[in-house]
């Protein structure tokens, strides 16, 4: 059977089956639409908040990333795992005790106010809608390899599919959903991962195959991958830093309270019977979480590794990398190297004429060349790009000692967007037919369960928390569930809108979210918990203030809304201006400020009124949680 | 004056923190402090085929974080116990 004809089989079983369990479960009132009925086992909730969690940013876009990124891209390993110690131990048992269904309505009810729920509602749609734009970057990925079509062709299907799912679906048919979406995306992840180990070291496990010695060669997969990335112009991967060490601490704490403050992790803990629950279920999360993200790093440098391998055969041979013959002929290039043409995502473009495909860090030639070819065709400035040009030739001439000029390389020739990384990695180590429609199944499967938790998330803000709280209390059951549909509807189109054209990588655009969440909302469940008397006012001014920050910062670097051309980067000192933090870490700073403007508020003004202080023993102590209601 | 049962929720809040400190700490030192500040001293250090603070970054922080979450659990449980706060 050939390659496409397997990869429609196997992905339209997976559909079949997760289309068939969300019928079986469809929701009926409107408490089992969101959070299925509060009695879900804490090992089922994890395995659903594991499936929810793991994104197209985790499956399809994260190893790819930390592939590029090398000892760099640990802050997504550490940041995306660590929150959930964070998750566990500060919010999670006492939302739960809490007993509602959304952050927005903990936090108006905490701090006696609609304006705060409001506000919290407003920050809420920011991440989420944001994490959304990251999932129809990767859906588009997804169905473009699947369908065979480019990426843009592959958002507007996606799209379609993802608001059938959710819209049709609820939180219950999700929850079960989730669960076989967890177990076919995780072989998906998994056992591509094992093969390829197997092969490079010989070493099964992933995690051990990383820090084995390359069979064949007396040397360590690592060490190997650092001197063939070093001699091609490449940082060293293992110790290849995001930015300054500073970068990578906020980086790090970004996503780390992001995730603690995410609406759509967090509701998954009011879903279990107990508060002891909760405290597990957030362990049970990470380790069906961990079995993806502690295989990631060990696919991102393996694929890194097997990419070179293909293109420059002395990678393998340990011969001379420089060598003309060494190079691989384009005509002699492999099927999947075309298939992903097709996508546009991978691109090769001749430099020197030699037919041969040269695949090195360039210090930036080819890119001042095609922008100097640009001016000059569409009249832009020719002078300032041909200076550009001059000033990227003599450091390339002049890198690893003159090897690339004297190899005659005259510039980067292959360009991989990383986001196809994981979804390429079985084909570029040439795995079976079945294994490569096992990974489009599994990235398909991560990017439509996130979507639809966000979208639930989305939906549950504005009908139960904007509307039915603060507009009209009389809205009816079915009002409200129309509502949320609408909601989810509106959202979907806004994020492929922006998804066309993202403002990043597909795990890029979601770490903006995390930002987003940890700047805003964060701060203000955990001073709801931690502090007795923080008040309606220190809040607000409190999650106003780190939003703002957060998105001015973003904004400045992403465009106005992320809409391309309305960035206004000079406000803020240039690209990475303050302090050379990066937009996706920006969030950290936020949530600094967040803190701040609260407690100076909150100095201000008069401190909580007594029932609420007396609320907030209550919810410290387990004693007393009774089933999550909405009223 | 403070009931019994006000003093005991104080007693049972003031241990939560404790637990929480102690855990933040090491949550803290294998991530933060092995996989960032002292990575590349790490790094002189091998385990297997790994630099030890690449490895923390990469993998270990995230073995210790599940181990922070388990304990953590098990450790509340105790202390409602001990205080009599535990669910029915």
């Amino acid at each position: 059977m050939d390659l496409q004809t397997t990869i429609y089989l196997v992905v339209g079983a997976s559909f079949a089956l997760y289309l068939g369990i969300a019928f079986w479960a469809r929701a009926g009132s409107v408490s089992e639409f969101y959070v299925a009925g509060g009695g879900v086992h804490p090992i089922t909730n994890g395995m659903a908040t594991a499936a929810d969690w793991m994104s197209a940013a985790s499956f399809i876009s994260m190893a790819g990333l930390i592939s590029n990124m090398g000892y760099g891209g640990s802050v997504f390993l550490m940041g995306w795992t660590g929150g959930y110690v964070l998750l566990a131990m500060l919010l999670a048992p006492y939302l739960r005790k809490f007993g509602k269904f959304t952050v927005p309505q903990f936090i108006g009810d905490r701090f006696y106010s609609k304006t705060a729920s409001t506000v919290a509602v407003v920050c809420l749609l920011t991440a989420s809608t944001t994490y959304i734009i990251g999932q129809m970057t990767g859906v588009g990925v997804a169905f473009s390899r699947f369908l065979n079509v480019d990426s843009s062709t592959g958002i507007y299907i996606g799209q379609a599919i993802v608001f059938f799912y959710a819209v049709f679906g609820g939180m219950k048919g999700i929850t079960y959903t989730q669960v076989a979406q967890y177990i076919v995306l995780i072989f998906a992840y998994i056992i591509p991962a094992i093969f390829i180990s197997l092969n490079l070291t010989g070493n099964f496990l992933p995690q051990l195959g990383l820090g084995s010695d390359l069979q064949g060669d007396s040397m360590p997969l690592l060490a190997r991958l650092d001197q063939v990335v070093t001699d091609l112009g490449f940082k060293e991967y293992t110790t290849n830093s995001a930015g300054s060490m500073l970068n990578m601490f906020f980086y790090t704490v970004s996503l780390m309270i992001g995730t603690a403050g995410l609406p759509h992790v967090i509701v998954r803990f009011f879903t279990v019977p107990k508060v002891a629950d909760a405290r597990a279920s957030a362990g049970w999360a990470l380790v069906f979480i961990a079995l993806l993200y502690t295989t990631a790093p060990a696919v991102g440098a393996m694929a890194k590794l097997n990419l070179h391998a293909t293109v420059n055969t002395a990678v393998k041979s340990g011969g001379d990398l420089y060598a003309a013959e060494s190079s691989l002929l384009n005509e002699q290039r492999p099927e999947w190297m075309k298939r992903w043409e097709k996508t546009g995502l991978l691109k090769w473009a001749d430099q020197n004429g030699d037919g041969r495909i040269q695949y090195y860090s360039d210090s930036g030639l080819a890119e001042a060349k095609a922008a100097l070819a640009k001016a000059t065709k569409e009249g832009g400035d020719v002078a300032k790009a041909q200076a550009a040009v001059d000033a990227a030739q003599k450091k390339h001439d002049e890198a690893k000692a003159g090897k690339f000029a004297g190899a005659g390389w005259k510039g980067n020739e292959l360009t991989v967007n990383p986001d196809i990384m994981v979804m390429a990695n079985p084909e570029i180590a040439n795995l079976p037919n079945w294994v490569i429609a096992l990974v489009a199944a599994g990235g398909i499967a991560a990017a439509l369960s996130t979507a639809a938790g966000l979208l639930m998330a989305i939906s549950s803000a504005v009908s139960h928390d904007l509307i039915k709280n603060v507009f009209n209390p009389n809205i009816s059951e079915k009002g409200e569930l129309l509502a949320g549909k609408i909601a989810m509807a509106v959202a979907i189109v806004i994020s492929g809108w922006l998804g066309l054209n993202p403002p990043g990588f597909a795990a890029g655009t979601v770490a903006l979210a995390f930002g987003i969440a940890a700047s805003s909302l964060f701060p203000a469940i955990m001073m709801g918990i931690f502090s007795k008397t923080m008040s309606d006012k220190g809040a607000i001014a409190g999650m106003l203030s780190g939003l703002f920050v957060t998105l001015f910062y973003v904004f400045a670097h992403k465009g106005l809304f992320f809409i391309k051309g309305t960035d206004f980067v000079g406000m803020v000192g240039g690209v990475n201006g303050w302090f050379g933090i990066t937009p996706e870490a920006i969030g950290t700073l936020g949530a600094i400020v967040n803190f701040a403007v609260a407690y100076l508020v909150n100095k201000m003004t008069a401190p909580a009124p007594k029932h609420i202080q007396e609320l907030v023993e209550s919810i410290r102590v387990p004693k007393g949680a009774g089933a999550a209601t909405g009223h | 004056m403070a009931t019994a049962s006000e003093n005991n929720a104080k007693a049972y809040w003031s241990a939560t923190l404790g637990l929480l400190a102690k855990i933040l700490v090491i949550w803290f030192l294998v991530s933060y402090g092995a996989g960032i500040l002292f990575a590349d001293m790490l790094n002189g250090i091998k385990l297997g085929g790994y630099p030890l603070g690449f490895w923390f970054a990469q993998q270990g922080s995230i073995y210790v974080f599940i181990a922070l979450i388990f304990y953590y659990a098990h450790a509340m449980g105790k202390l409602d116990r001990k205080f009599g706060v535990q669910e029915d």
